[in-house]
């Protein structure tokens, strides 16, 4: 029988491989019967698609900039590209 | 073929700036770091300026440029501070799990409506709070997988560690980042709402 904590490492797992069969189909048994299993793969996969949509956002070309080079950094940039 | 639009390097800091430098922040979260890297990037792609094939544009061929550093600068963290015994092991302190492997603390429901989370500004800078905790070998093993979406074996040979290890380290990052987010954000913004 798998425990909470096999199925949290398997739940990982398979989100960056596809398991063998027999793991696959004892981690979703154990989901269909687990709320807190069954809820921290949902977050998982939620924390996952939010840090894709935000990177999207973040680099689309034009978007309003959050972080931006400080005067500074800028003008040390531009001064090493002139001499570089 | 038209010729690719081809800017003058004394234009990049203000056209392509703080774009690359953005791109920068989200991988490395630390402001000097990123601006020494969209440096080196503006004065290799002056010194490699034949390389650009002019098949992308400009800014493309800059980010595919910082890439690379970003990924170099990995590998010199890496290698400055290797995988340790404690980054594969759960902290028996910290364990949300009881000797037989249950859950004591299960995952709390963090209600609302997540799928807009990424919507909310004040998020990124919860997320980067909560990266900047982890250790070195972790943050950077979930940026490579998850913001830079790098498949397994490209981030076994920038951390240089082996496959079963990746998974292990990837588990205990994703676990460490869901406790802290919820923590920090969900069980606050639970509360407010309430």
């Amino acid at each position: 029988m798998l425990s909470c904590k096999d199925v949290t490492l398997l739940i990982s797992e398979s989100m960056d491989t596809s398991l063998p069969v027999g793991q696959r189909i004892g981690m979703r048994l154990h989901l269909l019967m687990c709320k807190f299993c069954s809820r921290y793969e949902r977050q998982l996969l939620l924390i996952r698609e939010t840090v894709r949509r935000i990177v999207a956002t973040e680099e689309k070309p034009g978007e309003p900039p959050g972080e931006t080079l400080s005067e500074e950094a800028k003008e040390r940039i531009r001064k090493s590209l002139r001499n570089p | 073929m038209p010729k690719p639009a081809n800017h003058d390097p004394s234009e990049w800091v203000d056209r392509y700036g703080d774009y690359l430098f953005r791109y920068a922040m989200i991988r490395l979260r630390d402001r000097s770091t990123a601006e020494d890297l969209v440096q080196e990037t503006f004065l290799a792609g002056i010194k490699d300026r034949k390389s650009f094939s002019g098949n992308s544009s400009e800014s493309t061929w800059l980010v595919g440029i910082l890439k690379h550093k970003i990924a170099d600068h990995f590998r010199h963290q890496a290698r400055k501070a290797p995988l340790e015994e404690s980054d594969l092991r759960e902290q028996p302190d910290s364990s949300p799990f009881d000797g037989s492997g249950h859950w004591m603390n299960g995952p709390t429901d963090w209600g609302g409506n997540p799928a807009d989370l990424y919507r909310e500004k004040k998020f990124l800078d919860q997320l980067t709070k909560c990266l900047s905790g982890l250790s070195p070998n972790h943050a950077n093993a979930f940026t490579l997988r998850e913001i830079e979406g790098a498949d397994t074996g490209e981030i076994c040979k920038v951390l240089n560690v082996t496959e079963t290890n990746l998974w292990v380290i990837l588990h205990r990052a994703r676990m460490l980042l869901r406790r802290c987010l919820e923590a920090n954000w969900f069980e606050k913004s639970v509360k407010k709402g309430s």
